[in-house]
């Protein structure tokens, strides 16, 4: 089977975007994409598109961005799997190609997030777990990532400095992203000003709602040599899920789909997490950032706390996480972070970052989360 | 009658719909598999061990050690009225592992993970429709109907 590349990428501005429509938004990151791999339109076989549904008031969102982006007659087709929807999508057409049905293929991830009412948010927000047994007790996203965090405290003395460490990163990050929500540092002072979400959950715990949009063109190996310079490779790419209800796992201090699919990606790349130099991972709370270095083996399982505190995850340390600014600065809006993480992964290993650029990079990682867990994609990225 | 279970609810059916009717009653159920005799806390209708379809309700004692906890104050649609509420997970004596809010017996200070707690049927009163859940309470403390 083909070899899959990353022939181009795009990327539009995170946050309340009361000027554009989804497509409109998914619009900006496809031209942006194809500007970035110089290739026409025509050129692309097909579109996918990660986005959650719920959000949005038109109904199946698929077949609108395919008008708007001009793709018409050619397939697409939406995937869901909540925050880690963008990752699905980039999944389905790395399998496309794999399986030799469609040559180059676009994924869209985006999201608008802010049209909703707050009424309509919290009521979505009452829903976020297993509504059976667990939603009628008023949980909430940051309450089951609270639960990770306190247990995690209670097992491996975990500390809130700790927790804070790792949001004044982001946010020192983020800070000089162009694409990101939030572009100013933060103080711990000011994060445990913040008013309370869940304990131990302060406001500067949690990402926020955004609307964006990100888009990835992925080609096979021949047309990937052929379109790009520098072909960034995807040859890891997995997908493992755990239970959705909390009382189905056994530990609550990591996630144990993500385990199992970085496990799984290391080993179709032939890497191990060593060789990874940087990493976007799901930091939708302060807490899953610390779990993520240790469910990926950056470090010993409960040693997250010191390694963030350390600066191993700054630029400079043992592998730069989230030097885009994470979920946490950026903003999150759902469908797109999944796109969004690959974007930032692919200019690092082409030496495109910047400011914020990692020396030597080529080997990096995506971890994207759906849910509380449920899903986990993780992609390992390569440069020639 | 699962519409009963829950301040919200978002499942009114289910084939365990009996749980409700016998949490109301004071009773605390999970499920034995017919087949293999596997048992589930919460109980489930069809067997996550050998896929069997047919299972009985059997009580269990709610006892168990606290797992985790929050306090959640950000609160969602539904439970405006009761926030702030600290939500728990147990891991149950028997297996299997429930999440519930701290009720009445135990204060606030006094909670910390692996402290020994118990799952009590709880109903809840102001409202007309009957509403029942259980929450974590001081071991040895008993249902009673109000
Ligand atoms: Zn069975």
């Amino acid at each position: 089977m083909t070899r899959v590349g990353i022939v181009g990428v795009g990327h539009g501005v995170f946050g309340r975007r009361s000027d554009a429509t989804v497509q409109e938004l998914a619009f900006e990151a496809f031209r942006s994409a194809l500007e970035d791999a110089g290739i026409d339109r025509d050129a692309v076989d097909a579109s996918v598109v990660g986005s959650v549904p719920e959000y949005h008031k038109q109904r199946s969102l698929a077949g609108v961005i395919q008008e708007y982006l001009g793709l018409v007659p050619k397939p697409t087709w939406l995937t869901e799997v909540a925050c880690a929807s963008g990752s699905a999508a980039m999944r389905t057409a790395w399998m496309s190609i794999k399986a030799g049905v469609h040559d180059i293929v676009a994924v869209i991830g985006c999201q608008k997030m802010t049209e909703l009412s707050t009424p309509e948010i919290l009521a979505l927000m009452g829903r976020v777990g297993e509504v059976q047994w667990e939603s009628g007790f008023g949980t909430t996203f940051p309450g089951y990532y609270a639960m990770f965090a306190k247990r995690h405290m209670h097992e491996f003395g975990t500390t809130r400095e700790q927790l804070l460490d790792v949001a004044v990163k982001n946010h020192h990050y983020g800070a000089m992203n162009p694409f990101a929500l939030f572009r100013k540092e933060i103080t711990k002072e000011k994060a445990t000003a913040s008013e309370d979400v869940a304990t131990p959950f302060q406001v500067y715990d949690c990402c926020a709602n955004a609307d964006g949009a990100a888009c990835i063109v992925l080609a096979g190996e021949g047309r990937a040599r052929e379109i790009s310079e520098v072909p960034i490779w995807l040859d890891g790419m997995a997908c493992a899920t755990a239970s959705m209800s909390v009382l189905r796992r056994p530990s609550l201090v990591g996630l144990p789909s993500a385990e199992r699919a970085a496990a799984e990606a290391y080993a179709m790349a032939g890497v191990g997490p060593a060789d990874v130099k940087v990493a976007d991972v799901h930091d939708c709370f302060t807490i899953a950032e610390i779990m993520a270095y240790e469910d990926l083996g950056f470090c010993k399982k409960g040693e997250g706390g010191p390694f963030v505190a350390d600066r191993q995850t700054y630029v400079g340390g043992k592998v730069a996480v989230n030097v885009d600014g994470g979920l946490k600065a950026k903003g999150h809006p759902i469908g797109a972070t999944g796109t969004s993480m690959t974007y930032e992964i692919v200019k690092q290993l082409r030496g495109e970052a910047g400011e914020r650029q990692v020396p030597d990079a080529d080997v990096g990682l995506t971890h994207n989360v759906g849910g509380i867990g449920q899903y986990c994609f993780v992609q390992v990225l390569k440069r020639d | 009658m699962f519409k009963w279970f829950g301040k919200v609810n978002y499942t009114p059916y289910t084939k365990v719909n009996d749980f409700a009717r016998y949490l109301k009653d004071g009773h605390l159920m999970g499920s034995r598999c017919k087949s293999c005799g596997a048992t589930s806390f919460p109980p489930r209708a069809d067997c996550d061990s050998c896929m069997s379809g047919d299972f009985e309700f059997i009580e269990v004692s709610g006892k168990g050690k606290l797992h985790t906890f929050t306090k959640i104050v950000a609160a969602p649609t539904g439970f405006e009225d009761v926030a702030p509420y600290i939500v728990g997970v147990v891991d149950l004596q028997e297996g299997g592992k429930a999440l519930a809010w701290f009720g009445d017996s135990i204060a606030e200070a006094e909670i910390e993970i692996g402290m020994d707690v118990q799952i009590v049927p709880r109903i809840i009163e102001e409202l007309e429709d009957i509403k029942v859940y259980y929450s974590l309470e001081q071991p040895g403390t008993t249902w009673s109907k109000v």
